[in-house]
């Protein structure tokens, strides 16, 4: 379709008589009719022009995301120690051990709590800071700049403040000393029960700003109108935000949940800079990310390491496919105009 | 606003029996609730407070750190600050980090508005194939590749150089920066173009002339969000940058909480806050733009 609408596009743009594309037409074919050689010219010419603009970006991003990523799927079914060239072909042997690995069920685990929890926190805190946000207030703008900070600092720096912070000896435990309860000290970062849920509580902190900001967004595009309308009709406040607030706020908590999903399942740096990939092991925060950097750079298992990325992203490919087929749908339908008809 | 509710409440009896009431929200929305504000204030402080512990723990000094952890500082001392400023190591690292910044951004500008150009206003058979790749893009993260981009970049005798981040920050920022740019070219319109041809102004004349200056507001979401990116990045920098010379200012964090001032906890906490200054500053001035450009992402 595209195609012959491309030439007609070209050819019509081309009669409408840029001077220098008819001349070329002439020099190249001049025995052709012009017509026919003003087409040929202008179709190769957009092609040139099509080449120069997309060919540096498609070189760069096929070069420095898919080669590398089509590697690490060659590279899995290697043993291979990252010397020379892998020679030794162990087939599927990396994905079996995987299945079998109890280390690498471990860090899997963690990572689909920290989705599940991630969704059941920032998710329903993040909607009820916005709707209590989108009122007309003082200082919004104020507000919105200091609740993004913490997702504008980079992890190295969430981490290492953070990981201050809670050490057995840090300025946390000593608050709570202070205010009298030392019961509630603990060893936040290396006790195996409860790292997980310090972790949680940074990435919350860490990431809440953006889920609230999204929300926030999603919710002034929401139409004054349709509140007025229920305002009118002797809604009650918890009745509008729960029959138009939350289903026309539907597409943007769908597209938070896909990113928060991603970004969960992809958890690397927070983890890396407040454990370090072996204490992470032995406090129960490891992530796959994590394990495949363990495996990969530092035991020198590359092959291993490959095919541990290969998992990971397969199933962050079938998460988000599932996700897209059977979540996203209805937005990709139009679920605003949906929404609303509910 | 007012004018029209106040419109539409003419129209029924019920909403003139229930004017005096939306007087009365009018009254309150310039204040609105007190709970609202509680609220609000304590979400920031829990946002804020940790963010306070490092700027202000930089103006502490160690033995304040080890007699009262979490106590402000008294004296304040600024002479961590003025260490790590007056240090080669922070005022190089700062400078790889602006170079990376700066070059990784330009590299994404470019070849994003060129390759975001052809697949919004060109119609070609694999139009649709090559937005797909770049939208497929989004699920390849960084750490998935890391392995692989390490051996290739080790291969490309990249290894140390700071073109070894600059590069890949630039293919894997072209997705993001294809998908806000792809609508943005699309929207300016049809007329424009054939105004333009018709005075004898080439596609490619159009683009240098008319595209890039109409775009800008596209272009600096894209390069904010791409600056702050380079200037957080960790993972990559990790992996490829060896010698101090060339750390950008996170593996600079990342060295001195690691080595032998890791016990300095004041000086950690001053460089840390030094670090992460130029990116709030750049925040705040760019706050409306990133806010904007992220939520137009999400929304496709």
């Amino acid at each position: 379709m595209s195609d012959t609408l491309g030439t007609e596009t070209a050819s019509g743009r081309q009669s409408q008589g840029t001077p220098e594309a008819g001349d070329a037409g002439k020099s190249a074919s001049p025995a052709s009719p012009r017509a026919a050689g003003r087409r040929r010219s202008g179709r190769a010419r957009m092609r040139l022009e099509i080449a120069i603009l997309s060919g540096p970006a498609i070189i760069v991003f096929l070069a420095f995301v898919i080669f590398p990523v089509a590697l690490a799927a060659y590279y899995g079914f290697y043993r291979w120690k990252g010397y020379g060239d892998p020679t030794d072909w162990v087939g599927f042997d990396n994905y079996k051990l995987i299945l079998t690995d109890p280390a690498f069920h471990e860090v899997l685990t963690h990572n689909l709590l920290i989705v599940v929890l991630s969704l059941l926190i920032q998710g329903p805190l993040a909607i009820g800071l916005a709707l209590l946000l989108n009122q007309k207030i003082r200082g919004r703008s104020i507000i919105r700049i200091l609740i993004f900070v913490p997702y504008v600092i980079s992890e190295i720096i969430v981490g290492t403040g953070w990981g201050l912070l809670l050490q057995s000896n840090g300025a946390v435990n000593d608050l709570l000393g202070k205010l009298g309860l030392e019961s509630w000290q603990h060893d936040w970062l290396s006790d195996p029960d409860l790292a997980l849920w310090t972790l949680m509580a940074i990435i919350t902190w860490k990431y809440i700003g953006f889920a609230v900001i999204l929300m926030l967004a999603g919710l002034q595009s929401i139409p004054d109108e349709l509140f007025e309308a229920a305002e009118i009709d002797g809604a009650s406040y918890w009745q509008i935000q729960r029959r138009i607030t939350l289903p026309l706020l539907g597409p943007t908590i769908r597209i938070w949940g896909f990113l928060s999903i991603i970004g969960s399942l992809q958890l690397f740096d927070l983890v890396f800079i407040i454990w370090g990939p072996y204490i992470a092991g032995t406090a129960g925060t490891s992530t796959m990310a994590i394990y495949m950097v363990a495996e990969g750079r530092n035991a020198a298992n590359f092959g291993y390491g490959s095919a541990i990325a290969v998992v990971m992203f397969v199933i962050s490919m079938v998460v988000a496919l599932f996700y897209q087929r059977f979540v996203l749908r209805r937005d990709l339908q139009g679920a605003v105009t949906e929404g609303g008809d509910r | 606003m007012s004018a029209t509710t106040a419109k539409s409440a003419n129209l029924t009896g019920i909403a003139r029996r229930r004017r005096p009431d939306r007087g009365g929200d009018q009254v309150k929305q310039k204040w609105g609730n007190p709970f609202t504000y509680l609220v609000a204030l304590l979400f920031i402080v829990a946002c804020i407070a940790p963010v306070l512990f490092i700027v202000l723990g930089g103006f502490r000094t160690n033995s304040q750190f080890t007699t009262d952890p979490s106590g402000l500082p008294s004296p304040w001392s600024v002479g961590n600050y003025t260490d790590v400023l007056s240090t080669q190591t922070f005022w190089g690292q700062f400078a790889n980090s602006i170079a990376v910044g700066l070059a990784s951004t330009a590299g994404i500008v470019v070849l994003g508005l060129m390759v975001s150009f052809v697949i919004a206003r060109y119609e070609f058979k694999f139009k649709g194939a090559m937005y797909s790749l770049f939208a497929a893009g989004l699920m390849f993260p960084l750490v998935i590749a890391i392995t692989p981009l390490y051996i290739m970049i080790k291969n490309l005798g990249l290894i140390d150089n700071l073109l070894g981040i600059i590069i890949p920050q630039i293919a894997f920022g072209l997705p993001t920066t294809v998908i806000i740019l792809v609508p943005f070219l699309k929207a300016i319109p049809k007329e424009l173009e054939e105004a333009a041809s018709i005075d004898g102004t080439s596609r490619l004349g159009f683009f240098f002339r008319m595209v890039i200056p109409l775009s800008t507001p596209g272009v600096v979401t894209v390069s904010i969000l791409g600056f702050l990116g380079s200037w957080n990045n960790y993972l990559l920098p990790l992996y490829v940058l060896n010698s101090q010379a060339n750390y950008t200012l996170p593996l600079g964090v990342q060295a001195l909480s690691a080595s032998q001032y890791s016990q300095d906890t004041a000086k950690i906490l001053a460089f840390t806050s030094l670090a992460m200054l130029p990116a709030l500053i750049f925040f705040s001035v760019f706050e409306k733009k990133i806010v904007g450009g992220l939520t137009g992402a999400v929304k496709g």
